[in-house]
């Protein structure tokens, strides 16, 4: 499959060891429960069936493997699926549309996101996501704003570039997420976790 | 059925009764006119169109009498072929469709009997519910009146007060029998009715032809639009979009050497320009067949539609296999429709869809707590919408009384596959 080839390349061009390509549905699962891999990157869609297989494989793999960081990468996204990704609270999970690997750099960054722990919503799902209900309670439009960016995967630093704002600023935005979604003080890579699915899930 | 369920049917047959022996009078009348019409008919100018009047009449009374005994229980069929497309009243065609049509014969052969059984039969049930309550209510009236003997039930005359007020209980249980055998007479001549005005088997294939006829050419124009629709969008986005990255490539290969910061600037161009054309193909496959339902099914497609819902939309679900695609996707089309008009119209608090397939047949409702009076013939969405499911046999029913709720039902014969693993 073409993206299949070219993503090897990438990755290797990035200085990352791939350990196996895999093109079907059924070898998925075993191969990720093999291999253990530091990050996994699946396709929604997958041969024989070309349903979702790829999907429910990186779901049971986060079952027996509690937090195996895998990115999902898909045609198009669903927000059924990335609620489904996060249901297990655990971080390390990514869902992109395909073509943000066109922007190489933005994608890397985004691989090393999940692999350690964080997450990765695509723009796309995001919007979809805001566009349905009304904003989560009590949150100003500016910290929805940010909760945003922290869906999308954007560390501080990035987030202080995009809007303009310092990074100190900026944590003191997602200190004032995090009262008022009531989540009490603790590991802040969970919390950023567990804000992200309050809002899918909103 | 309920006691309640009886007093009901028995209170709306009694005036049924009354109606059936007033409507049982006009049909002499109306056969009469109708052999009029009918002689008269080759006579140029004035016949044909006598005969299109009578005939009119005829078939209006022949609905009328399928209209109260579908509501009564005993549901009748309009046995009659389409008219000839484009014949006017009172052409040659338009005779002949009328004079070959099996059904008007059948209506005018029902005419005097129908009436007469009706009628005599109506008679009878009104007669021993009137009787009833002349001894419930007249003669006990009477006696204390003015001590007035007549006879009644079992005592004729009535020799003394205690026998007069006798009528009373006699009264009371001849009415019960007159209510218990109203609905049953009207059934019984409703059913000589259906002899002679339902379709015959051949009327009813005849019918059927006709009725695929108008689907098909409705699914084929459906479909024509589709794809009209989807070279539309091709043509002015997606494709106009790859033609914009080609171009730019292009300029962007000559400026390489000579400029290459240009030639950056260029193919950052080019490459937002083809995301575009991703965007407007997504937008289109989604239009097309969501490609949810291709992964999951109507289950998962109509979930992930629920959960985008501005208003909180419950599914529930039991389909233990998966769809035929384009049943899947009539289906999805129309529920995806309702749920929309829901989110515009109802003002709703709370939403459900449920999914289930019983012999055969897939059951869909969605409901919800709004405002109620939806007009499903308003809506141009719902219309083309029947006439999608129209193609598979299915049909759509709307259910939406002033205040609410607002249920649409989606009935279609289909098979179930297996569940894919």
């Amino acid at each position: 499959m073409l993206l299949r080839d070219g993503l090897t390349r990438l990755l290797q061009a990035f200085d990352f060891d791939v350990v196996e390509a895999v093109d079907n549905g059924p070898d998925l699962l075993p191969a990720l429960l093999r291999h253990r891999p530091d990050v996994a990157i699946v396709d929604v869609r997958l041969p024989p069936t070309q349903t979702d297989e790829g999907l429910k494989a990186a779901i049971a793999a986060r079952a027996e493997i509690p937090g195996l960081p895998v990115l999902v990468l898909s045609q198009h996204v669903e927000p059924l699926y990335a609620r489904e990704l996060l249901t297990d609270h655990a971080g390390g999970v990514g869902y992109l549309l395909k073509e943000r690997v066109a922007d190489v750099e933005q994608f890397v960054a985004t691989v090393h996101q999940v692999a350690s722990g964080g997450t990765a919503f695509d723009p796309e799902v995001v919007a979809q996501m805001m566009a349905r209900r009304k904003p989560l309670a009590g949150l100003t439009a500016r910290e929805h704003e940010v909760l945003r960016h922290i869906a999308e995967g954007r560390s501080n630093a990035a987030i202080a570039a995009r809007l303009f704002i310092t990074e100190k600023v900026v944590s003191k935005h997602i200190n004032n997420i995090f009262a008022k979604l009531g989540m009490p003080p603790s590991d802040d890579d969970n919390r950023r976790v567990l804000a992200v699915l309050m809002f899918l899930d909103a | 059925m309920t006691l309640r369920g009886r007093l009901a049917a028995s209170l709306s047959a009694t005036p049924d009764a009354l109606f059936a022996i007033g409507l049982g009078l006009l049909n002499p009348a109306m056969l009469a006119f109708w052999l009029a019409g009918l002689v008269l008919s080759p006579v140029p100018a004035l016949g044909p169109e006598l005969l299109g009047v009578t005939t009119r009449v005829v078939r209006w009374r022949a609905d009328l009498e399928r209209r109260l005994s579908t509501r009564a229980g005993v549901p009748i069929r309009r046995p009659y072929l389409p008219a000839p497309a484009g014949a006017e009243v009172g052409s040659r065609r338009w005779l002949r469709w009328i004079i070959t049509d099996p059904a008007t014969w059948r209506d005018a052969a029902w005419l005097l009997p129908g009436a007469l059984i009706a009628m005599v039969l109506s008679l009878i049930a009104l007669a021993i519910t009137v009787y009833g309550l002349t001894g419930a209510l007249l003669v006990p009236l009477w006696l204390v009146l003015g001590g007035v003997h007549v006879g009644y039930g079992l005592f004729w005359p009535t020799a003394n007060d205690v026998e007069g007020m006798l009528a009373l209980p006699q009264g009371l249980a001849i009415l019960a029998v007159g209510l218990t055998v109203t609905p049953l007479t009207r059934a019984t001549h409703l059913r000589f009715s259906r002899l002679f005005l339902a379709p015959t088997r051949s009327a009813e294939l005849r019918l059927r032809v006709a009725r695929l006829t108008l689907t098909r050419a409705d699914a084929i124009d459906a479909q024509a639009a589709e794809l009209r629709r989807i070279e539309r969008d091709l043509h002015d986005g997606a494709q106009a979009w790859m033609v914009s990255v080609g171009m730019t490539i292009g300029l962007a290969e000559r400026l390489v050497r000579r400029d290459p910061t240009a030639a950056l600037k260029l193919l950052a161009e080019a490459r937002a320009a083809s995301t575009t054309a991703l965007v407007e193909l997504r937008h289109l496959v989604r239009g097309i067949h969501p490609p949810v339902l291709a992964e999951r099914g109507l289950e998962g497609a109509v979930q992930a539609l629920a959960m985008m819902l501005p208003v909180p939309t419950d599914v529930r679900s039991h389909l233990p296999g998966r769809l035929d695609t384009p049943v899947e996707s009539a289906v999805y089309f129309a529920v995806a429709e309702a749920l929309t008009n829901m989110t515009r119209h109802s003002n709703a608090r709370k939403a459900w869809v449920g999914l289930r397939h019983t012999e055969g047949v897939l059951f869909v409702e969605i409901g919800d707590d709004g405002d109620g009076g939806a007009d499903p013939g308003r809506g141009t969405g719902l219309l083309g919408i029947e006439r999608r499911l129209n193609a598979f046999d299915g049909t759509m029913a709307v259910s939406s009384p002033p205040g609410g709720p607002t249920v649409v039902t989606l009935e279609l014969p289909c098979a179930l596959s297996s569940p894919k693993t």
